[in-house]
């Protein structure tokens, strides 16, 4: 039986380094091919040696798709296209391939030029692997082989995101990458049709959160804000550079207008110009209102934002700061950070989630003295803050594409598995179908059962059309009889009449013939008409006709009467019937036997 | 399988396919050149034009001054300009499931279709084709709104009065069914119909029909479609083009293997070539601005419009005319600017790497930014402000008889140093300038039109390989005015279908077979027997489930036990399970006669006949007549020994 096996090899009860495997219909397909924050190490990057001991991946793989440009989802990917060697098709959206390699530079930069790492990919390596993407665009069906299609939907994660559609033969997986159900400031809400994968793989970084409203976070976020800016204090919230801060530089930059503030407020990277730039040109991936405006205001031009510049960090009087990275694992968010640490007027923000080993972590779980590089220890005297503004799906959205997608299995990535166990259980109870949770490295097989589509004559297909009266009805079924002609890979489904004649076989007539003797004190042909009536009121339903030439016909089946030349009242009645109609002809015949109802 | 032809316009095309049980509106055009038949409608009060003379027939017995004006010859309608819209007559629109657009200059007549008929149905197009059409028709509203003319003129459609008419009135068919401009509500609530589509997405209908865009080529989010079913495979080619412009390249290779293809948008232009056309249409401009004078150029706001501002682009410097400005007036002529910016994904891949830089795919972003080229809602407000001279304006309407070009033409026509070069293939340029002769101003004609040519679509068509073609009479004979030209026609082997307006067509096939799926329980309690090497058949009684035009095959449910005081009644209105397969072969006669004495019948006499044997069981009184096609079993008031014997000729008979 034809069955899809899955194996995380990052992700798996985890979040960070996403990387999945799938195997369908005789195809493998890579999907994301993510780095992990926590780690330094070769842990950082999902282990290819599962794929293949030795030589390239090529051989077995045949496709990778990357579903968003967070690092966490293609970090690797240059490291595993060019120093493993894989070289067919890489498969993502127009931004996703427009943003990603500015990301895997910076990577780079950070792991090589700071840190001073060798043995990392390179900035050639970066553009020798985006030269084998192949861009994707939102619901168009790529044929990626002859067997193998794919199409992908919304994700409203970060600009481009992507859930991708799986497809070979009459089996499927959908894949969501990271997604969120709810549309924000900036960008839509997911969508997924009714396409019934047999395996739904969903992240579920939020598995146990039902997140209030969105309204109420956004104000909570902006009253904490004005809170410290009101007393003085500076605030730092890290962030990545696109996605979330796009979001909250909009929710700011509206507030600020509003409450004509004053405070400066920074945004650290040069990135900030470019990405803005991005989204402009990106703006159809943008929610529905952000792109009907945009010819008359443009939301990515803001005006009360400005570029950081190291110095401002140490200006007295308050301000706000968006500074990447998002986790506070290095870089400017974590200089600033060092700088403001010790000053309870100040504040940090974390919009987002953050991976076990990270600063940003650590001081979430309320550690208030950290290690630092060379055993300096650094007391946390800040406020921190934690606000999820992450665009994750939540329990109830991971719900919600449950209910629109209808998947036969359900599987679980990106997230912790406490969370995920308890989510599992809830999917099973509430949808009856199975869920899965493999951890990394663990293939979890599920059987497929698909149904075998063959070619059916229209001829045949009408004539059991039309048993259901001019308009059928849906519900009452209709039985059909035909026959299946196999040859090499073709399968076709014919009348019978029709089957021996394209094999060129000729029909065999099976006939019966069976005498009934009858005392019925009637001339023949009355006896006839009482057969008639007698039948006519047995059975409902089928088409009984007297003919003028002295025959009644159940269908096809002939009944004669006859009287024995001694006896008038000794009728013999004649029936016979085709094998065609042999059960309505023995059923016949025995009832005759049985004589015909007293008038 | 039908064609119904609701426009006779090759160009602009609205054809409605029956296909299965969906019907299918391809494309929704709506022919403009009835416009040329009216006077041009001025922005401000143009003396010129309200002193025309009336017009009167020779002998005065026709006297339609107030509706007909005369200019140079010609006789115009003074009244607000009306357009030819598609047949609605051959066909009940409000049973139309689906309108499928190919590109934004074929759905200027949607509004009349989906709004006041009836239509329910859903609009397919791609997200380009929806926000610059939307552009188009709120340009074409903007421009009839804003000089409203009270006078409908209907005295002159009267067809006792037409007739008596000078040309070219007297020759347009179907003036009553004229209609003028739809409002802006009818086309916000036509454009709500529309669902987005992306190039390659297969969407399905009903279950029965799969319709999937692919690009064409010829202008932003273009499309041709394929609308096929597992068997029958229809390719609509509507304006497409093989030229390197600003679009995605054209899928060919998807429009293979099809049995009809609709062929539609070939070049209204084949002997002129594009290419040359923008070098003259260059050359004409500088040499008009070196001499001091200006140049008017109508247009669309979208579309060509973007090339042109491209080779502009890299043209100013050059020739020397980066001081002179470049005015762009339209009501929609921001959001076209901004709009051409913002559609990566459709655009030909040189435009789509510069978006990953991140740069704006179009050079006009950096003509605005450096203030050589302005945009305009209208002459009115800050144009007249800006305004210098000489100068180059690009504005519409392309037929010159509404918009703000007009204002250009009265202003400038009467100088022989200024110029109008037309690149709009749509309309005949003499006709357009006919409501404004006498002119001195300078004439330049460079149509632009980068549509298939014969050439192109011969070799198309010959790679595609299509079963038959279907397009409109105009394709099946040279043009008119060239009729030695034979190359200027589609020629094939079996020759196309012709269509003109309100022609049906038969397309020539038959369905013969559907797809079905059998569930696998079924599947798997299906015995094959193999009847010749490499050929297996199975009988295969089932359930037929058909639902939302998907059928599915699945195993005879097995009927619930009956209570059993009920079960006589029962059994006599339950119709007999399984109809008997058919049965193949013959029956051997030794081999049945040793089967037969294995049964315990040994009393067998055996009687040689024409056709066969006929076998006396004697002791059972019982009959078997074994023939090569055919065996007779006539056995009385014995129903065990019959099944016994059917039983017994069943083994060497193969069922199917």
């Amino acid at each position: 039986m034809p069955e899809i096996k899955v194996t995380p090899l990052g992700a798996g009860q985890d979040v960070g380094r996403s990387c999945i495997l799938v195997s369908i219909g005789g195809k493998n397909i890579m999907l994301d091919c993510g780095m992990h924050m926590g780690y330094n190490d070769d842990r950082r990057f999902p282990d290819f040696s599962y794929v293949t001991q030795n030589g390239r991946l090529t051989d077995f793989l045949d496709c990778v798709i990357i579903s968003h440009f967070h690092l966490d989802h293609c970090g690797a990917l240059p490291y595993m296209s060019e120093m493993v060697g894989y070289d067919g098709p890489i498969y993502m959206t127009h931004p996703t391939k427009a943003i990603c390699p500015i990301l895997l530079e910076d990577f780079r930069k950070i792991t090589v030029d700071k840190k001073g790492e060798t043995n990392f990919f390179t900035s050639q390596m970066i553009k020798d692997c985006m030269k084998k993407v192949v861009p994707l665009n939102l619901h168009q069906t790529v044929q990626v082989d002859d067997e193998l299609e794919i199409k992908a939907y919304y994700a409203g994660h970060v600009l481009g995101a992507a859930m991708v559609y799986i497809k070979v033969g009459s089996e499927s997986v959908v894949y969501t990458g990271d997604y969120n159900m709810t549309p924000d400031r900036h960008l839509g809400a997911a969508w997924i049709d009714k396409c019934r994968p047999d395996i739904l793989i969903s992240e579920s970084t939020y598995a146990t959160t039902i997140r209030d409203s969105k309204r109420c976070r956004e104000r909570d976020f902006l009253k904490k804000v004005h809170e410290s800016i009101e007393r003085g204090g500076k605030v730092l919230i890290p962030v990545f550079a696109l996605g979330r801060a796009q979001e909250l530089c909009i929710l700011l930059e509206t507030f600020w207008e509003r409450m004509n503030l004053k405070a400066p407020i920074y945004f650290s990277t040069g990135m900030t110009e470019k990405a803005n730039h991005y989204y402009k040109l990106f703006i159809t991936w943008t929610n529905q209102k952000i792109r009907k405006t945009f010819v008359q205001r443009n939301m990515f031009e803001f005006k009360h934002i400005k570029a950081f510049d190291r110095s401002y960090a140490d200006n007295p009087g308050p301000m706000v700061v968006f500074a990447t990275p998002g986790m506070l694992h290095a870089g400017q968010s974590l200089q600033i950070f060092k700088k403001w640490a010790g000053n309870e007027k100040n504040m940090v923000i974390m919009p987002g989630y953050c991976v076990q080993g990270t600063i940003g972590h650590k001081i979430l779980n309320g550690q208030r003295k950290l290690e630092m590089e060379g055993r300096a220890t650094l007391d946390v005297k800040l406020q921190v803050e934690y606000m999820s503004f992450s665009a994750h799906a939540d329990a109830k959205g991971i719900m919600q594409l449950i209910r629109m997608a209808e998947p036969r299995n359900m599987l679980l990535v990106h997230g912790e598995a406490a969370k995920m166990e308890f989510l599992k259980g809830k999917i099973e109870q509430e949808f009856s179908i199975d869920c899965y949770m493999p951890a990394n490295g663990e293939t979890v097989t599920v059987k497929t059962n698909p149904s075998v589509p063959v070619d059916m004559s229209v001829n045949l297909l009408k004539r059991e059309m039309a048993l259901g009266g001019p308009l059928p009805d849906p519900k009452k079924p209709r039985s059909m009889h035909g026959t299946l002609i196999m040859k090499e890979s073709s399968l076709k489904l014919v009348s019978s009449e029709q089957a021996l004649k394209e094999l060129g076989l000729n029909e065999h007539q099976l006939r019966f013939t069976c005498r009934v003797p009858l005392q019925d004190p009637h001339s023949d042909s009355e006896t006839l008409h009482r057969i008639y009536t007698h039948l006519k009121s047995l059975l409902k339903g089928y088409t009984i006709q007297h003919l003028p030439d002295g025959t009644v016909m159940v269908e096809s089946i002939v009944i004669k009467v006859s009287s024995s030349a001694e006896d008038a009242n000794a009728k013999i009645l004649l029936l016979s019937w085709s094998y065609q109609d042999e059960d309505l002809g023995s059923f016949l015949s025995s009832v005759l036997k049985k004589g015909l109802p007293k008038m | 399988m039908k064609l119904y032809c609701l426009s006779g316009h090759p160009t602009l095309p609205c054809n409605v396919l029956k296909f299965k049980s969906t019907t299918i509106m391809l494309d929704c055009g709506l022919d403009t050149t009835s416009v040329l038949n009216f006077l041009p409608l001025p922005l401000v009060h143009s003396p010129r034009l309200s002193k025309l003379p009336g017009w009167i027939s020779k002998d005065g017995t026709i006297n339609l001054e107030k509706e007909l004006k005369e200019c140079a010859g010609r006789v115009f309608v003074d009244s607000q300009p009306e357009f030819c819209l598609p047949e609605k007559e051959l066909l009940d629109l409000s049973t139309i499931d689906v309108i499928l657009i190919s590109n934004y200059h074929c759905m200027m007549a949607l509004p009349y279709i989906t709004e006041h008929t009836g239509f329910t149905g859903t609009v397919y197009a791609t997200e380009p084709t929806l926000q610059i059409g939307r552009l188009l028709m709120e340009e074409l509203v903007n421009f009839m709104e804003r000089v409203p003319k009270a006078q409908s003129a209907t005295s002159w459609k009267n067809k006792d009065m037409q007739r008596l008419l000078p040309g070219p009135l007297k020759d347009a068919v179907d003036v009553w069914t004229w209609k003028r401009c739809y409002g802006i509500q009818e086309v916000n609530s036509a454009l709500s119909r529309v669902q987005l589509v992306g190039y390659s997405q297969k969407v399905e209908l009903f279950g029965a029909v799969q319709v999937s865009p692919l690009s064409s080529g010829y202008s932003l989010g273009s499309s041709n479609w394929i609308i096929q079913s597992h068997h029958e495979k229809v390719a609509y080619v509507s304006g497409s083009s093989l030229l390197t412009t600003h679009p995605q390249p054209m899928d060919q290779s998807s429009l293979k293997n099809s049995d009809v293809l609709i062929l539609t948008g070939l070049t209204q232009m084949p002997t002129a070539n594009p290419d040359g056309m923008l070098g003259e249409f260059c050359s004409n401009l500088a040499m008009t601005i070196r001499a001091g004078g200006n140049v008017l150029v109508p247009c669309y706001s979208s579309g060509v419009i973007y090339d042109l501002l491209e080779c502009l682009y890299q043209f100013i410097d050059s020739a020397n005319l980066g001081t002179t400005p470049f005015y762009f007036i339209s009501p929609v002529a921001n959001s076209s600017l901004e709009f051409s910016q913002i559609f990566a994904e459709w655009l030909c891949h040189n435009k789509q790497t510069k978006v990953y830089l991140p740069e704006p795919p179009f050079p006009h972003a950096e003509l605005i930014q450096t203030n050589k080229l302005k945009h305009y809602p209208s002459i009115h407000g800050d144009f007249s402000s800006d305004f210098r001279q000489p100068c180059v304006v690009f504005t519409g309407h392309p037929s010159l008889r509404f918009g703000d070009v007009v204002h250009f033409m009265e202003l400038w026509g009467k100088s022989g140093l200024n110029t109008i070069i037309f690149t709009e293939p749509d309309f005949s340029y003499l006709d357009a300038l006919a409501p404004y002769q006498p002119l001195a101003m300078k004439c330049v004609y460079c149509p632009i039109d980068t549509r298939l040519n014969f050439h192109q679509v011969a070799k198309l068509l010959k790679e595609v390989q299509p079963l038959h073609v279907v397009c409109p009479e105009q394709y099946t004979q040279p043009p008119m005015t060239q009729s030695h030209r034979s190359d200027l026609m589609l020629e094939l082997q079996p020759p196309p279908m012709p269509y003109r307006r309100c022609s049906v067509l038969n397309l020539p096939f038959r369905r013969r077979y559907e797809r079905v799926y059998i569930l696998p329980e079924l599947a798997h309690s299906l015995v094959p027997t193999e009847v010749k090497p490499g050929v297996s058949i199975a009988t295969v009684s089932a359930v037929l489930h058909s639902k939302d035009n998907k059928h599915t095959l699945q195993s005879v449910p097995k009927p619930p036990p009956v209570p059993p005081t009920k079960k006589r009644k029962r059994v006599m209105e339950e119709p007999p399970v399984a109809p008997k397969p058919l049965l193949s072969g013959a029956v051997p006669l030794e081999a049945f006669l040793a089967t037969l004495q294995m049964h315990g019948i040994t009393e067998v006499k055996v009687e040689e006949t024409a056709d066969g044997h006929i076998l006396h069981l004697q002791a059972e009184d019982t009959l078997i007549q074994l023939e090569e096609d055919g065996t007779h079993i006539v056995c009385d008031n014995n129903e065990p020994l019959r099944t016994t014997l059917r039983d017994l000729v069943l083994r060497f008979l193969q069922k199917l």
